[in-house]
């Protein structure tokens, strides 16, 4: 029942889509003023239908009704209703569902809310909204319909694949995908301010808390999965640059790059080209991402369920949107007026940099991830990884980390070096100290970088709140420090990883003991235990670092029976100075068992970074807003006061 | 730079981006063909052996009766077998758990000089379902095809 009626609604939002496509395109001619102001109310009847459908969905998953395929082939009665309701979005069908929601439910916010654009501009807008929205409309309804039915109904499902019953995955995948409907908006402003040529400010303004909040949730999202996968594989790892993470990392520094030069468009009216294009690089790489992900073109650890008739559907559409969109940016970029100038010591030159970095590493990292596919085509299977990817992206990182110290200290528009130079001599210092400490204590060349700028970083992120009265100072300018220290932060973290990690593989009889950087971990037994589907071998393990008190460590091996299938569950013991990471491994004869120890010092910055740079943007979204509250104010204020005075003359 | 036009301003920062661009281009391309760690099946490293330093794939079968535990516990030899040949492979870690013998299996690591290869690491699908119990019972010929279904994109 619900199932009919979570179809119907996707039908009727479809129509509406189609209606909006179409009065939202009408009404960029002059005389289409009448129909034209039908968009808006499709945009926003359009959100609640695909809500109403979502909302179906996870109903038919919490009440396991297996006469609905999806539900029979991902989910199963005894599990827990967390996981039942996680199932919804963890399978293909309800993850295109999902994006199509939150795509919907955009537009609805925009058609709302957004009144500052010329109207023109905003009808061009949505009806882009909704050309992309159509594309994935029929994806959906003819390739994977989520709420087609089994008859006879399935006797019992099938579950869901052990590794993604975990808490933390049930909304990883959401929050990418945030991300990437995220820059779908920006993608459909970008359009329609090409449509229309008007890239002001104002545009910059209107689509500037979309791409924070976009970038927000990829930045929460690569966060959740960097830990996911670190706890989770039991590899010890926190980054495999395996294609699914690359397809998130990619929209990521897109979006960077893009929050950055919109910047500049709003403060100063420069970059309008690039910003434009950006918007549709950004977008593009969204789209490459569930590309990616979805087809199993390039399959990888992380890959669950893949298809090639799928793949190519999403490819056409990519061809679609993004060649229409470069089209129409090599059509219209031309007639963008130059914006203003700036000087090569300003703190737009900055942000040139910080732009031109992030895009290199995105070819970089693009280059590296289609390459196997490349050359499978001339029957040569390679595998592009670390050795590739840590270089060669640290050659551009760098260089961004040093402007990323700079930058924020200097003006718009024109500004003398020597002016920052005294500040900045602080920041300076510490990573020619840090530099010189690690180069005598042989730390590697990459790590020595990494805590060098990290630390240099972190003192220069600060600096901006040098002379400023901290109650006064905007909370923009905290979100940038905020962001800016997380970066510095997550650094550190990874090349203290990288740097100092130790590591330890043992067969332990039960009450051996070995050690690992001044730990004494001590075995002292293997029991079976059950859960609620599934079973495991658990290690009784105690960690202690000198003569201190105890931790218990429980690493376990599970088995799973829904389906068949076994997941590692590493141990973690986390201090304040890093973590213990332990991992049971197989029966080693004589009655051993294989420990697997890493201590990987600091570790936990890399995450802690990650968070803060999230709450950053946070924090930046919230002062846009709040300046735009106040705008508000001050002009309606403006306005009766005009109202007064003219009928005071009258 | 604030005595330019506004033309010459939008054409050096352009040239800029091109430039940055086209060197990462380059510097991809040129790390790709040191770096990209190349595809080996068994017959393939007996023709034409890699280098030492050259990090590498090797993907077949693990021959049956060939899984060896070392003494210290936590280290195996076996061998990996696909198209009529066959490699010595020695492995310290924790075995992932679909590996066994008579499935496919991907080792990544190194061929050392007395002709074992050293693996780094395992990879075998660690989802059922996606490896096919055909592969069971199959001719060495097949096993290359199979090793390669099994471990697609691994």
């Amino acid at each position: 029942m619900m199932a009919n009626i979570g179809l119907a609604a996707l039908w009727l939002a479809t129509a509406l889509c189609v209606l909006q496509l179409a009065v939202g395109a009408l009404g960029m001619r002059d005389q289409g003023e009448e129909v034209a102001r039908l968009v808006r109310p499709a945009a926003i009847v359009q959100g609640g239908l695909v809500a109403i459908a979502f909302a179906s969905l996870i109903w038919v998953f919490a009440i396991t009704d297996l006469s609905v395929a999806l539900v029979a082939a991902n989910s199963h009665a005894d599990k827990p209703l967390i996981f039942k309701l996680a199932g919804a979005w963890g399978n293909h069908e309800g993850s295109m569902l999902l994006w199509v929601t939150v795509m919907a439910v955009a537009g609805a916010a925009i058609a709302a809310f957004e009144y500052r654009l010329p109207e023109r501009t905003m009808r061009a807008t949505l009806a882009a909204q909704a050309f992309v929205g159509l594309g994935f409309y029929a994806f959906l309804l003819f390739s994977s319909n989520p709420f087609a039915r089994l008859a006879p109904p399935a006797a019992t499902g099938a579950g869901l694949n052990p590794l993604l019953q975990d808490i933390g995955l049930a909304f990883h995948p959401p929050t990418l995908y945030f991300g990437y409907v995220g820059l779908s908006v920006a993608f459909s402003f970008v359009v329609g301010a090409l449509l229309t040529r008007q890239v002001t400010p104002d545009f910059a303004r209107a689509v500037r808390p979309w791409i924070l909040g976009a970038w927000v949730f990829l930045t929460v999202g690569i966060t959740a999965g960097s830990y996911w996968a670190y706890y989770e594989l039991g590899w010890g790892g926190w980054w495999f640059w395996d294609p699914v993470e690359n397809a998130s990392l990619m929209p990521w520094l897109a979006a960077t790059a893009l929050l950055h030069s919109v910047g500049v468009l709003a403060a100063r009216d420069a970059l309008r080209t690039w910003t434009v294009l950006l918007g549709v690089i950004a977008f593009s790489m969204s789209m490459v991402g569930t590309f990616l992900v979805r087809s199993g073109v390039l399959t990888s650890v992380h890959a669950f369920a893949v298809d090639p008739e799928r793949g190519a559907f999403i490819l056409a559409l990519l061809t679609i949107y993004i060649g229409g969109a470069l089209a129409l940016f090599a059509l219209r970029g031309g007639s963008i007026a130059e914006g203003e100038r700036f000087a090569l010591a300003s703190r737009e030159s900055a942000l040139v940099v910080n732009n031109v970095m992030l895009s290199a590493i995105l070819a970089v990292v693009l280059v590296g991830t289609l390459y196997p596919l490349l050359t499978e085509a001339f029957d040569t299977r390679v595998s592009v990884g670390p050795p590739y990817f840590n270089p060669v992206s640290a050659i551009f990182a760098v260089p961004m980390l040093v402007v990323m110290m700079a930058g924020p200290l200097l003006r718009w528009r024109r500004d003398r070096l020597a002016r920052i130079a005294r500040p900045l001599a602080a920041a300076a210092a510490v990573t020619v100290v840090a530099g010189l400490v690690a180069v005598a204590m042989g730390v590697a060349l990459l790590p020595l970088l990494g805590i060098a700028l990290g630390l240099g970083l972190v003192v220069a992120s600060i600096l901006p709140l040098l002379r400023r009265r901290l109650t006064r100072t905007p909370l923009t300018v905290w979100g940038m420090v905020a962001a800016h220290l997380g970066i510095a932060v997550a650094v550190l973290g990874m090349a203290s990883e990288s740097g100092f990690s130790s590591e330890r593989l043992v067969a332990l009889e039960p009450g051996g003991q070995t050690q690992i950087a001044g730990w004494t971990v001590h075995l002292e037994g293997v029991d079976p235990v059950a859960g609620p589907n599934w079973t495991a071998l658990e290690a009784r393990m105690t960690a202690r670092r000198g003569e201190g008190a105890p931790y218990e460590l429980r690493p376990q091996a599970r088995s799973f029976t829904d389906p068949v299938q076994s997941t590692t569950e590493s141990a973690l013991l986390t201090t304040w100075n890093g973590q213990l990471y332990a991992v049971l491994g197989n029966a080693a004869g004589e009655g051993r068992w294989q420990v697997r120890l890493w201590w990987k010092p600091f570790v936990t910055l890399i995450w802690l970074g990650g968070l803060l740079v999230a709450f950053g943007g946070v924090l930046s979204i919230a002062g846009h807003l709040l300046v735009r509250r106040r705008q508000g104010a001050i002009r309606s204020q403006l306005v009766q006061r005009r109202a007064e005075l003219a009928g005071a003359t009258v | 730079m604030s005595a330019m036009k506004a033309k010459h301003q939008r054409l050096v920062l352009i040239v800029i981006a091109v430039v940055a661009l086209i060197g990462a281009g380059l510097l991809a391309a040129w790390a790709l063909r040191n770096q990209a760690s190349y595809f080996y099946l068994p017959d393939q490293i007996a023709q034409n052996p890699p280098a030492p330093d050259q990090a590498v794939r090797l993907g077949g079968m693990v021959q049956r009766g060939s899984v060896r535990q070392l003494s210290d516990g936590v280290s195996i030899t076996f061998a990996v077998g696909g198209r009529g040949a066959s490699v010595p492979v020695r492995y310290s870690g924790i075995v992932p758990d679909l590996f066994t013998e008579g499935s496919g299996v991907v080792a990544e690591g190194h061929l050392q000089p007395d002709g074992t290869f050293l693996a780094d690491n395992l990879l075998a699908k660690h989802d059922e379902n996606y490896t096919p119990r055909e592969m069971q019972g199959l001719e060495d010929g097949d096993a290359a095809q199979m090793a390669r279904d099994t471990t697609v994109g691994l």
